[in-house]
């Protein structure tokens, strides 16, 4: 092959691959910086203004209420979101995988929600968690009445701080567990059948084949779904939007961000919330990240 | 590292039934069957909510009457629904589709490099491109409007368009680097000793090869941006506004009526739902691959 065009052969791809990369470095990592740049910024108000102002806005965060109450409910937004979601999940896949009859609509009514925008699931939620009681009671509460349950009406999402937020997981958890079934389901038919009987044949119970040989080899799958799961939590904005508007007390860092931005013009403050979700985010999915690539190189 | 990063997942059941055991759970059978029967009921609640909700008339929407079925078909609230809401959905459509079809072109251009015409970097490149998937938004968001504000003052559609194929680039990429990967090294080899060049490779072999990749990206594209309602919001204005922002907006007016807003809400899923009943399994190929590994 002549020199000419083995360095054709290498100058092809990369020209291809250059206004990808050219848009990635600007709109991603060009952006994450010039975000920094406001974060560190005096620009509050329409006309940008970056005069430097150090780590101010970071460490005013750290002692403002609102974004203290904007943590804890991220805390207790993702534990219930994360825990519901993985727990159904494995449930649905563990059910599933056993052959059971309509399997395939069972599968497909468990993934649809996937489908579906947060904002349409918050806006139905809405209706369904109205926490109307008494001759105004409708939704859930209503139904739960219907059937003599009662006991099981609640103030749903504007039940008192901190636990109103909790509620929000239950439309979240409606809309995910479809993945992480997909994901277990996925899972379980990878292990073989006969380490399953294997087991059994060693006088294994039930129970304890699930116990011992298949959920330690859904490690991998639980650890995606938890990486997955986790960063969307700390994401979170859509669907509280939808089912609250702007109500302080579901308020979350993603929030805060955009109302602090774009209502009251506070663009260093918005700019340096959005950094510290970046990094609660990259904490949780650099480390993954690079794992996935070096099991690969592995391979 | 030829090995994708997610084998291609098929969720498919396995029709080997388990050997030896005689099957005689028949009770566990049925009591799996219920829960699953349960959990159903519970992931239609929403949707049978929205339908009853919608075809009743307002003055059938009392409190208390949420739950009873609806007399008849009553379709004017989709009619007003549709009134409302039928520029955005017109405005979405126009924007879902040619920004999934242009990030899909771009992904399997980016995904044949990145898997069979790898260079010195070409992985580093790749995990630069991944993170972008896993950032939140809010963290580019500023920087995002004012850039936006200066190349497109007006706020229109071709603007978002650019937003979702760029911030659609990482998952694109993936979604074909795995698909290629699964191609023989040989086969593109022997093609090179053929005398064919970096396009008719790309034209001759990975872009037929590819159609069901195709199918995946275009949905799985299609169904977020359709979907998607942070960029929206910031970087277009009423007059070209998707539907889930005016969905939200309709939702939060205390003017509009309730069964209206179900109308409403049950119009702006109905084109994802349609695609995900029509392709659901190339819809839960993208899915995974969002999970880097099944």
């Amino acid at each position: 092959m002549s020199r000419l065009r083995a360095a054709r052969r290498h100058w092809v791809p990369v020209a291809m691959l250059t206004p990808s990369i050219l848009l990635i470095a600007i709109f991603v990592y060009g952006f994450i910086g010039w975000s920094l740049r406001v974060s560190t910024s005096e620009w509050q108000g329409l006309r940008p203004d970056y005069t430097w102002a150090g780590l101010d806005n970071f460490v005013q965060l750290l002692s403002d209420r609102r974004f203290h109450i904007d943590m804890r409910n991220t805390l207790v937004f993702t534990t219930f979101f994360v825990t519901g979601a993985v727990a159904v999940g494995m449930l649905l896949a563990i059910l599933l995988d056993r052959h059971v009859r309509g399997e395939g609509i069972f599968r497909s009514i468990f993934l649809f929600p996937l489908a579906v925008s947060l904002i349409v699931t918050g806006v139905a939620w809405r209706w369904l968690m109205n926490p109307g009681s008494g001759q105004r009671q409708t939704g859930l509460n209503l139904l739960f009445d219907i059937f003599g349950l009662d006991a099981l009406q609640s103030a749903w999402h504007t039940t008192d701080p901190p636990w109103g937020i909790a509620f929000v997981a239950l439309p979240a958890v409606w809309q995910m567990s479809g993945f992480t079934m997909a994901l277990f389901l996925g899972g379980l038919r990878a292990i073989p059948e006969e380490l399953k009987e294997a087991a059994r044949v060693d006088g294994a119970s039930e129970l304890q084949v699930y116990r011992r040989v298949i959920l330690p080899l859904l490690r991998p799958a639980l650890l995606s779904a938890l990486i997955i799961l986790g960063h969307l939590s700390l994401k979170v904005f859509d669907l509280i939007v939808a089912l609250s508007g702007k109500d302080i007390r579901l308020d979350v860092p993603a929030i805060y961000m955009w109302t602090t931005t774009f209502d009251a013009n506070n663009f260093n403050r918005g700019a340096a919330i959005g950094i510290y979700l970046l990094l609660s985010v990259a904490i949780l999915v650099v480390p993954y990240l690079v794992w996935s690539l070096r099991r690969e190189t592995e391979l | 590292m030829t090995v994708p990063l997610t084998p291609p997942v098929t969720v498919a059941s396995r029709r080997v039934l388990p050997v030896g055991r005689p099957r005689r759970l028949r009770a566990g059978g049925v009591v799996r069957f219920l829960v699953l029967a349960a959990f159903a009921v519970f992931f239609l609640l929403p949707v049978w909510v929205m339908l009853i909700t919608g075809l009743k008339p307002f003055a059938d929407v009392s409190l208390a009457r949420m739950w009873e079925l609806p007399a008849g078909f009553y379709l004017e609230n989709f009619q007003a629904a549709l009134a409302a809401l039928g520029p955005n959905l017109a405005n979405s459509m126009l924007l879902a589709v040619p920004a999934a079809a242009i990030s899909s072109l771009l992904g399997s251009m980016n995904g044949y490099i990145l898997s069979k015409w790898r260079f010195r970097g070409s992985d580093l490149i790749f995990t630069a491109f991944l993170f972008g998937m896993f950032i939140p938004y809010q963290s580019v968001l500023i920087p995002l409007v004012q850039f936006m504000n200066t190349i497109n003052p007006a706020g229109g559609i071709p603007g978002l368009i650019l937003v979702h194929v760029v911030y659609g680039i990482p998952i694109t990429t993936l979604i074909f680097r795995n698909y290629y990967a699964t191609v023989p090294g040989e086969v593109v080899e022997s093609a090179r000793i053929d005398g064919a060049g970096f396009f008719g490779i790309y034209r001759h072999i990975a872009l037929p090869l590819s159609l069901p990749g195709f199918a995946v990206v275009l949905i799985w594209q299609f169904t977020n941006i359709w979907n998607e309602f942070l960029f929206a919001i910031v970087l277009t204005r009423p007059d070209s506004w998707p539907v889930t922002v005016a969905l939200n907006n309709l939702a939060g007016s205390q003017i509009v009526e309730w069964n209206v807003q179900m109308a409403g809400a049950l119009l702006a899923a109905l084109p994802t739902l349609v695609v995900y009943i029509v392709l659901g399994r190339f819809f839960l190929r993208g899915l995974m691959a969002g999970a880097l590994k099944g």
